[in-house]
């Protein structure tokens, strides 16, 4: 198997507070996963916050640097000195980032980052070069140039923007998508006009993506293979539908029954799983003698 | 009123700007007629931009320029003289500001001021309103912080070192302290985990349990909805355009935005393909005519498009506004479009 990424062990330590009382937040603890190259995939990193999911993104990305351990993308590290070879990975690792409104500058109409966009990857110069890239992209994603040219970001609805910026995100034809809580600030009737067009692209177009989320319910209905992080640590990883249909670690547990259900709608099902919490801190509390082991579904399980 | 404490008699508030001789009108909240029963849990759904923002105002008595009440009345029964929040005067309003209505707001980050202690803060929203100062009140606050699970140190504590969940309670603590009748809460728990969510939100109806308060909670997660409100009302373009008893709406919605919020709603342990609405939510400064929803209405047929459907009892308690409402059956995922019948 060619990998398409690779993450292997890799850690990243922050150092908090000053000279005196220094301390360290292991945010990202020796994480590994592999994408393959010829099987697009949806990939998810399931977590809370300060789960790490986030600076594991960035660090794929190439915008934080490995404490430990090493991310390939095809073989090479992802972070670059050199400009012109930072700039042909980004060609192939593209971010879309969670609030749209905050993502597009106010003040700029929406195509220009498409332009801009199409210009400095795809080399293209003429005008008409760089409106089919710009259209084609936008095809993609279910919207068309004539719908968003000249538009500014207000003129849009969360829905349409997000959509905007998954296209641009698809102007180089990148084989991987870093998507970070895409659908969080979109509202429901759209978020799954969002969620739904992930899925198309890893059907339609073979781009692979990288989906991190904390909504279960919308990882269990697209992805192929999870991670699920707790404070920076891998607790359990494996093929999706097997993980949390039948989730092993307290602290997956815990997060499959703190999910909200609309199927016994006005039941007021609202206990917190107390228990599950309190397994799921013990487990925390002995985290640093764990390690992950096998099982016979293909998950892998920290015990 | 009697069995009701809220009365929402055909309410409109319409924001109106005029600037250089141009004026401008959005009509965000467009002839709503609704009520809250006592001790009832009123869940309010729609999307940014529906005006369930501007509605919650109105009812909140905040409502400042360029909103303004057009028509319509929104009266609350807190046992004395019934207050129109429309019409009344600033003095009316803080008497039953705090101890009767309150407020629970959005983002905790950004309603606690960052620079005082939590207890100082606390003294600031409720010392004058519940008339009491000093040790007394520090009792009473440490003794409601108890119902919410927080130790009494958070009272010295700044808002920054405090977790999300806590300020989240804290904020919560804020509104109820007065032990109010009615509480609106705005998107209480949406920028909160998963886990700390549900133990949130099982605090908010622990209190409304022992308090006997109304709450009339707003989000546009239809599964938080699904968990604790009694009744529903659906608002879509400045209009409600459903309003159904929790389980009624979920089984049985008779509104095709309705039935789509519910069929959308992805579950664990099911992967069939969920539809998704096409088109945007309608411009309030420029709403379609008839009936709001019809650009996006799979089930829309002329009259939709010149006339608005009135808000109509099609059930026990149940009432839609839509022409085609009988037509409406519930969506089975994976099966066509919304609404659509075989």
């Amino acid at each position: 198997m060619s990998a398409l990424l690779e993450v292997a062990d890799v850690g990243k330590r922050f150092q908090m507070g000053g000279i005196l009382g220094r301390q360290e937040v292991r945010a990202v603890d020796e994480v590994s996963f592999a994408i393959a190259a010829d099987k697009p995939e949806i990939f998810t990193i399931i977590g809370e916050s300060g789960s790490g999911k986030t600076t594991l993104a960035r660090m794929i990305l190439g915008l934080e640097r490995p404490s430990s351990g090493r991310i390939l993308f095809r073989g090479e590290p992802v972070h670059h000195e050199n400009k012109a070879d930072r700039l042909k990975f980004m060609a192939n690792v593209q971010p879309v980032f969670q609030n749209p409104f905050e993502a597009f500058n106010p003040l700029k109409r929406v195509d220009r980052y498409l332009q801009s966009t199409a210009r400095r990857y795809l080399g293209a110069r003429d005008k008409a070069a760089i409106e089919a890239a710009m259209d084609g992209a936008l095809q993609k994603v279910g919207l068309s140039l004539a719908e968003i040219a000249g538009r500014f970001p207000h003129e849009l609805s969360g829905g349409q923007l997000q959509r905007v910026a998954i296209a641009r995100a698809l102007i180089p034809n990148p084989p991987l998508l870093i998507a970070d809580e895409p659908v969080s600030m979109v509202d429901a009737s759209l978020r799954m006009a969002i969620v739904n067009l992930l899925k198309a692209l890893r059907d339609d177009f073979g781009v692979s993506v990288i989906y991190i989320t904390h909504d279960l319910a919308t990882a269990y209905y697209i992805s192929d293979r999870l991670i699920i992080m707790q404070k920076g640590r891998v607790v359990e990883m494996g093929p999706a539908r097997a993980v949390l249909d039948n989730p092993e670690h307290p602290y997956s547990q815990l997060l499959k029954a703190s999910v909200l259900s609309a199927d016994d709608a006005g039941a007021g099902n609202l206990k917190p799983a107390n228990e599950l919490l309190q397994f799921s801190n013990d487990r925390l509390s002995r985290a640093d003698a764990s390690r992950l082991e096998e099982r016979a579904d293909g998950r892998r399980v920290r015990v | 009123m009697g069995d009701n404490i809220l009365e929402v008699e055909a309410l409109k508030a319409y924001y109106q700007m005029s600037y250089f001789g141009v004026n401008r009108e959005v009509r965000a909240v467009d002839g709503i007629t609704m009520n809250v029963k006592r001790r009832e849990v009123y869940g309010i759904a729609g999307e940014s931009s529906s005006g369930k923002t501007s509605f919650i105002k109105v009812l909140a008595a905040a409502i400042r320029p360029p909103l303004r009440v057009i028509a319509g009345s929104a009266t609350y029964d807190f046992g004395g003289k019934p207050t129109d929040v429309t019409v009344a005067t600033p003095a009316e309003i803080d008497a039953i500001r705090w101890r009767h209505l309150s407020y629970i707001m959005q983002g905790s980050m950004s309603t606690l001021n960052p620079v005082r202690r939590i207890g100082r803060i606390f003294e600031d929203f409720a010392a004058r309103p519940l008339g009491l100062s000093g040790s007394a009140f520090r009792q009473r606050v440490v003794e409601h912080l108890g119902h919410l699970k927080l130790p009494p140190s958070v009272l010295n504590a700044y808002p920054h070192e405090l977790s999300g969940g806590m300020r989240q309670r804290v904020t919560i603590g804020l509104a109820t302290v007065g032990k109010p009748d009615f509480i609106i809460a705005d998107e209480p728990t949406t920028a909160l985990d998963v886990v700390v969510q549900k133990d949130v939100l099982s605090l908010i109806k622990n209190l409304q349990t022992e308090m006997g308060s109304s709450i009339v909670f707003v989000t546009h997660d239809m599964s938080v909805h699904a968990n604790i409100a009694d009744r529903i009302g659906i608002i879509y373009a400045g209009r409600l355009v459903e309003e159904a008893p929790t389980r009624a709406l979920f089984t049985a919605p008779k509104h095709p935005y309705s039935a789509h919020l519910v069929a959308s709603l992805p579950r664990i342990g099911d992967t069939t393909q969920r539809p998704a609405l096409e088109g945007r939510p309608p411009s309030l400064a420029a709403p379609p005519a008839g009936c709001r929803f019809h650009p996006r209405c799979p089930l829309a047929i002329d009259k939709c498009k010149t006339e608005a459907p009135p808000l109509l009892a099609v059930g026990p308690d149940h009432r839609s506004a839509c022409w085609r409402a009988a037509d409406v059956e519930p969506l089975v995922p994976g099966h066509g479009r919304v609404g659509v019948t075989a």
